[in-house]
C-alpha cells in the first residue's frame, strides 16, 4: 500500500483538505458546509493519509485517540445545549454572542454546536478507518 | 382529604416491611388503627339520604377528562366502612396467622396496599380514577394470590385471576370510555361528561351506543364479581393466604363487580336489556355456585363457591331493580361481608389449629376450639338464615321482593329458595361439621387460636347478632343512604323479625322455614354422602368454562410459537421475504385503494443530462447485482451513489450532493479495506430461488415507484417548512436553511443523530478490538 | 422528471432488496447501501423537486428567494446518509467478525449454529 506518489501527495493535499474542512465547517451556516460536510471532508483527508503512511502514523499525528475527540464532539454539543438552561431556556435554544465574524457570520451557541457535530463525525469516520487499517 | 388518606394507606404499605422488623408483633395491630381511622372519618362524614358528603377533584389530564375525582355517597360510605372495618380486623388477625414467618411483613404491606385501592375504587367519581383503582385491586390480588409464589399452584392461580380479571377490566375501560363520550354527546361539557355523578343529568339510555356500552361494562362487572361463565378463577384464587381470601375473596374485592352494577344502575339500569342480561347471570351464577359449593371438601373452597352464589343472587336483585330488590341487595351484601369475612377466618384458625382445611379429616373440635366455634356458629347462622340473625333480616327481604314481581317472581323464588337450601347445608359443612360429631384425628393436635385471631371472627360475627336483633342501626342509617345512592332517589328502610301475620308475610315466613329446613336436611344427608357428591360434581365440571379456559390458555402460547416458526425463521433469507411481502400486502391495497397511481399533474419536464444520470445510477446499482467480483460491485456501487449526489446537486441540494460524495467515497473504501481478503462468495441459490427473490424485489420496486407517484408533489405539509425559510435569517442568523435547521431548529434531532454516528463507531471500535476469540463465548 | 424519479427509486428498491436476499453478508451489505440511496430519493422526490433553487438567504436578503427548495426533507436525508454509512461501517465490520469466527459468510450455513 506504500506508494511514494501517494505520499508526496498526502503531503501538499493533507493540509489543503484540513484547511478546507475547517472552512466548510465555518460558512455552512450561511454557505453549503457545516459541520457534517467539514467532519467527513477531514475524515477523508486523514483516510488518504492512513493510506499512505499507515494507520499508526496517522494516529500520532492526530495526538487525540478519535474516541477523546467523539466524546468531545458531544460534550460540545451538550454545552451548546446547556447554555440555555442557565438563562432558564428549554435545553438547544441559541444564544448568540453580540459580534459577527466576516465569512461565519454570527457566533453562538449554534456554532458551537455544529463543532460538536464535526468533531464527532471526524471522530467517529476515523475511529472506524483506522481500527479496520489496523486489524 | 380522602386522597390524602388512600396516600396515607400507601405509604404505610411501604413502610409495613420496615415497621413490621421494628415493632414485631405490634406492627399489625398498629398499622390497623390506619384503616380504622379511615373508617372513622367516614362514619363522622356520613352522607344524610341520597346526598354526598364528601368531594374531592383534582385535575390530571383534562384534556382526556382523566381526573382524580372522588365523591362519598351513601353507596361509596357504606363499602369503604366495611372495606375499612374488615381490613382494619383482618391486618390484625394477620399478624398472628402469619406470627414467625419471615413474610409477614410483606403480606402486611400487600394487604395495607390493596386497601388503598379498594378505597379508592369504591370513592370513585370519575371514569379514570375508577379504572385505574379497578386495575390496581386486579394487580394487588394477583400479588396476594400467589403470595405463596414458590408454589406452582399458587402462581397459576394468581395468573388465572389476572388473566380473567384483566381482560374484563379492558372490556370495562372500553365500555366506561364509550359511556363518557355518549354523555358528552348528550351535552355534557369537559370534564362534567366523565364524572359519575353528573351522569344523573342525561339519559345515556338515550344514546345509540347504550347496547355495546352495557355489554362491555357488564362484562368487567361479570369478571370482577365472578359471574358464571368467569366464576372459575375464585375458588383457585384460594391458594391465597387465608386473611386474604377473608378480605378479598369475601368482603370487598369480589363486591367491586356488584359495586360497578349498583353505582351504574341509575345511569345504565333500568331498560329491558339490563333487566334480562343481569338477571340471568345471576340466577345462573347463583345455582351454579350453590350446587358446587355442595361437592367441596376444602372449608375454604366451599365457602368460595357459596360466595360465588351469593355474588350471584346479588346480581340478579340489581338485575331485577325494583325499590325492594335494591334493599335486599343493600342488606345481603352487608350482611354477607360480614358473615362470609367471619367464616373465612374461622376456616383460617381450624387451619391453623390443626394443620388441615379438609372437612373429611375434621370433627369434634368444638372442645379445643371453643372460642372459633363460637364464631363459627354466629356467622354460620347468619349465612343459614335463621333468626334472629342479619342473615335473617336480608333473605326475608330478598323473597318479598321476589314475591313483589309478577309471573318472573314465581321461578326466581323457587330458585332463590333452591340456591339458599344450598346455601344452609354449605353453612353447616363449614361451621358444624368439623366442630361436632365424632372426633378425628387431623394431622396436629388441635389447638385454640391466639387472641389477635379471634378478635376477627367474634367481632363480625357479634356485628352480625346485633344487626338482627336491633335491626335500627341499620335502617336508619347505612342502609336507606346506600339504597338511596343505588336507586337515585330517596327511600326508607324498615327491617324486622317479625312481620305479622299478613298472606305475604305467612308465605315469607314459610319458604324461610323451608330453606331452613331443607338445608339441614340436606346436610345430614351430604354429611354421610360427600363421595357421592363430589362424583358427581366432577362430571358435571368436565364441560366447565375452567377447561375452555384451560384449553384456550395452553392453546394460545402454541398458536403464537407456530406463528412465529413460519414468519420470524431462522433463516435470514426467509424472514427477509416474509417482511418484504408483509409490507407489499399491506401497501399495494392502501396504494390503489388511496393513490389511484395515476400521473400527477404539472410533471416537472425531462432534461436530457437527467435520464443520463438516472441511467447511470440504475446502471450502478444493476452492475452491482451481477457482478460476481466484490470490488468490481463495490466499486459499481459508489457509480450508483456519485450519480444520486450530482441528482441532488441538480436539483438544488449542495449540502446534500457533498455529503454524498464524500460518504460515497469513503464507503468505497471501507468496502474494499474490509472485503479485500473475504474469498469469494458464489451464489448458493438455486433457480427458482433465484426467480422468486427476482419477483418478490421487482415486485417491491414497481409498489415503491407507484409511492412516490402518489406522494408527489408536496406531500409534506408546508407550514414547517415555510416557517423554516421565513425565520432562517432573521430568528436564527442564517442564510443555509438546511444547516440552521439541523444546529438550530431540530438540534434535538441532530444531538440525537450524532450520538447514533458515535455509538456505531464505538460498536466498530469494540468488535475490532475487543477479541472474542473463535470458541464459542469465550473470554477476551 | 417525477416519472423518472419514480424509476429510478423503484430500481434501487428493486435492486437492493434483490441483493439483500442473496445467501451471502457481502451481498446484503451492498443491498443495505442501494435501499438507503432508494429510501433518501424517495424523501428527496416526495419533498418536490426543483431546478437551481437551493434554499439559501442571497446577501441583502431576509428570506430565500420565492420556489426554493423544501429545506426540511434535505436536512432529513442529510443527516439519514451519514447516519446510513455509520450503520452500514458496522454492519460491515460485523459481517467480517462474523466470517472471522464461522469461516463462511453465507447466513444459511450459521442458522443451526450458535
Amino acid at each position: 500500500m506504500t506508494s511514494f506518489i501517494l505520499r508526496a501527495a498526502t503531503g501538499y493535499l493533507m493540509p489543503l483538505l484540513l484547511l478546507l474542512s475547517v472552512f466548510m465547517l465555518l460558512r455552512g451556516h450561511n454557505e453549503p458546509g457545516g459541520g457534517f460536510i467539514g467532519g467527513l471532508l477531514a475524515a477523508a483527508a486523514f483516510a488518504f493519509h492512513a493510506l499512505a503512511w499507515g494507520p499508526r502514523a496517522t494516529l500520532e499525528l492526530l495526538r487525540a485517540d478519535p474516541r477523546t475527540i467523539i466524546a468531545a464532539g458531544l460534550a460540545a454539543a451538550l454545552l451548546a445545549g446547556v447554555v440555555a438552561a442557565a438563562a432558564g431556556e428549554p435545553f438547544l435554544t441559541a444564544h448568540w454572542l453580540p459580534i459577527a465574524l466576516p465569512g461565519v457570520g454570527k457566533v453562538g451557541t449554534p456554532l458551537l454546536f455544529d463543532v460538536g457535530v464535526y468533531l464527532v463525525v471526524v471522530g467517529t469516520t476515523t475511529l472506524i478507518l483506522l481500527t479496520l487499517g489496523e486489524d | 382529604m380522602l386522597s390524602a388518606m388512600i396516600a396515607g394507606l400507601l405509604v404505610a404499605a411501604v413502610l409495613a416491611p420496615l415497621a413490621e422488623r421494628r415493632l414485631g408483633l405490634w406492627a399489625a395491630p398498629v398499622l390497623a388503627a390506619l384503616p380504622a381511622a379511615f373508617a372513622a372519618v367516614v362514619l363522622l362524614n356520613f352522607p344524610r339520604g341520597g346526598g354526598v358528603a364528601l368531594t374531592e377533584v383534582r385535575p390530571w389530564v383534562t384534556d382526556l377528562g382523566a381526573e382524580l375525582a372522588f365523591a362519598l355517597d351513601g353507596l361509596a360510605a357504606v363499602l369503604a366502612l366495611l372495606v375499612a372495618g374488615i381490613g382494619a380486623l383482618i391486618l390484625i388477625y394477620a399478624g398472628g396467622y402469619m406470627a414467625g414467618k419471615a413474610t409477614r411483613g410483606r403480606l402486611l404491606a400487600y394487604l395495607l396496599a390493596f386497601l388503598a385501592a379498594m378505597l379508592g375504587l369504591v370513592l370513585a367519581d370519575n371514569v379514570v380514577t375508577l379504572f385505574v383503582f379497578w386495575e390496581a385491586t386486579s394487580v394487588v390480588s394477583f400479588l396476594l394470590i400467589g403470595f405463596d409464589h414458590h408454589k406452582g399452584e399458587s402462581r397459576a392461580a394468581a395468573v388465572q385471576a389476572l388473566l380473567v380479571t384483566g381482560a374484563g377490566g379492558l372490556a370495562m375501560l372500553a365500555g366506561l370510555i364509550l359511556a363518557g363520550q355518549a354523555a358528552s354527546d348528550l351535552g355534557l361539557a369537559g370534564t362534567e361528561a366523565w364524572r359519575i355523578s353528573a351522569w344523573a343529568t342525561v339519559d345515556l339510555r338515550q344514546h345509540p351506543h347504550y347496547f355495546p356500552t352495557l355489554l362491555l361494562i357488564l362484562a368487567g362487572a361479570a369478571t370482577k364479581s365472578a359471574q358464571w361463565p368467569f366464576h372459575f378463577w375464585l375458588p383457585g384464587a384460594m391458594a391465597a393466604p387465608t386473611p386474604v381470601s377473608a378480605l378479598l375473596h369475601s368482603a370487598t374485592m369480589v363486591k367491586a363487580g356488584v359495586f360497578l352494577l349498583a353505582r351504574l344502575s341509575p345511569h345504565l339500569g333500568g331498560t329491558p336489556e339490563w333487566g334480562w342480561l343481569v338477571t340471568s347471570a345471576g340466577v345462573v351464577t347463583m345455582l351454579v355456585g350453590a350446587g358446587m359449593a355442595l361437592g367441596q371438601r376444602d372449608l375454604k373452597r366451599i365457602l368460595a363457591y357459596t360466595t360465588v352464589s351469593v355474588l350471584g343472587t346479588l346480581t340478579m336483585l340489581l338485575g331485577v331493580g325494583t325499590e325492594l330488590a335494591v334493599k335486599s341487595a343493600v342488606v345481603l351484601l352487608v350482611a354477607h361481608a360480614l358473615y362470609k369475612a367471619a367464616l373465612f377466618l374461622v376456616a383460617g384458625n381450624v387451619d391453623h389449629g390443626t394443620g388441615t382445611r379438609d372437612i373429611t379429616a375434621l370433627g369434634g373440635l368444638a372442645r379445643h376450639l371453643p372460642w372459633t366455634f363460637t364464631a363459627a356458629v354466629l356467622a354460620a347462622l347468619s349465612m343459614a338464615g335463621a333468626p334472629p340473625m342479619f342473615g335473617f333480616v336480608g333473605k326475608e327481604l330478598l323473597y318479598t321482593s321476589k314475591l313483589d314481581l309478577e309471573a318472573l317472581g314465581a321461578k326466581l323464588v323457587i330458585a332463590a329458595v333452591i340456591a339458599n337450601i344450598a346455601l344452609v347445608a354449605a353453612a353447616g359443612m363449614v361451621a358444624v361439621k368439623p366442630f361436632l360429631f365424632r372426633r378425628r384425628e387431623p394431622p396436629h393436635p388441635p389447638h385454640e387460636a391466639p387472641a389477635s385471631m379471634l378478635l376477627g371472627p367474634l367481632l363480625l360475627g357479634l356485628a352480625g347478632l346485633f344487626v338482627g336483633l336491633v335491626p335500627a342501626t341499620f335502617d336508619r342509617t347505612l342502609g336507606p343512604a346506600m339504597a338511596a345512592a343505588i336507586l337515585g332517589r330517596e327511600v326508607e328502610m324498615k327491617l324486622k323479625l317479625w312481620h305479622g301475620l299478613s298472606v305475604e308475610a305467612l308465605t315469607v315466613l314459610v319458604l324461610s322455614t323451608v330453606t331452613v329446613a331443607g338445608g339441614v336436611g340436606l346436610f345430614l344427608v351430604l354429611r354421610r354422602r360427600m363421595a357421592t357428591a363430589r362424583r358427581l360434581l366432577e362430571h358435571a365440571s368436565r364441560v366447565g368454562p375452567t377447561r375452555a379456559f384451560n384449553a384456550s390458555l395452553a392453546a394460545l402460547p402454541k398458536a403464537a410459537d407456530r406463528l412465529s416458526r413460519l414468519v420470524q425463521t431462522p433463516s435470514l433469507g426467509r424472514s427477509l421475504s416474509v417482511i418484504i411481502a408483509a409490507t407489499l400486502s399491506v401497501a399495494a391495497p392502501s396504494l390503489i385503494l388511496l393513490g389511484r397511481p395515476s400521473l400527477p399533474a404539472g410533471l416537472t419536464e425531462v432534461q436530457l443530462h437527467e435520464v443520463a444520470l438516472a441511467v447511470l445510477i440504475l446502471a450502478g446499482a444493476a452492475m452491482a447485482v451481477v457482478f460476481p467480483k466484490r470490488l468490481a460491485a463495490v466499486v459499481a456501487l459508489g457509480l450508483s451513489g456519485i450519480g444520486i449526489a450530482l441528482l441532488f446537486a441538480l436539483f438544488s441540494a449542495p449540502d446534500l450532493a457533498m455529503t454524498q460524495i464524500m460518504v460515497e467515497s469513503l464507503t468505497v473504501i471501507l468496502l474494499a479495506l474490509l472485503f479485500a481478503h473475504l474469498p469469494p462468495s458464489p451464489e448458493r441459490s438455486s433457480r427458482a430461488e433465484r426467480l422468486g427473490h427476482a419477483l418478490l424485489a421487482g415486485a417491491a420496486g414497481v409498489v415503491m415507484a407507484l409511492f412516490v407517484l402518489v406522494v408527489v408533489p408536496g406531500s409534506f405539509p408546508p407550514s414547517t417548512s415555510e416557517y423554516f425559510l421565513a425565520e432562517s435569517f432573521s430568528a436564527a442568523h442564517g442564510r443555509n436553511v438546511v444547516n440552521v435547521i439541523l444546529v438550530d431548529f431540530r438540534a434535538l434531532d441532530t444531538l440525537g443523530e450524532i450520538t447514533v454516528v458515535a455509538l456505531a463507531g464505538l460498536g466498530v471500535w469494540a468488535l475490532l478490538r475487543l477479541k472474542l476469540g473463535n470458541d464459542r463465548g469465550g473470554e477476551p | 422528471m417525477e416519472l423518472l424519479l419514480a424509476v429510478v427509486v423503484g430500481g434501487l428498491y428493486a435492486s437492493g432488496l434483490y441483493l439483500m436476499l442473496r445467501r451471502s453478508l457481502v451481498k446484503l451489505l451492498l443491498g443495505l447501501v442501494l435501499l438507503g440511496h432508494a429510501a433518501n430519493l424517495l424523501i428527496f422526490s416526495a419533498g418536490g423537486v426543483v431546478r437551481g433553487e437551493a434554499p439559501l438567504v442571497a446577501p441583502g436578503e431576509i428570506t430565500p428567494p420565492p420556489g426554493a427548495a423544501d429545506p426540511l426533507p434535505q436536512a432529513l436525508i442529510l443527516t439519514a446518509i451519514v447516519i446510513g454509512f455509520a450503520v452500514v461501517s458496522f454492519a460491515a465490520v460485523l459481517a467480517r467478525r462474523v466470517f472471522e469466527v464461522t469461516g463462511t459468510d453465507d447466513p444459511a450455513a450459521m442458522e443451526n449454529g450458535s
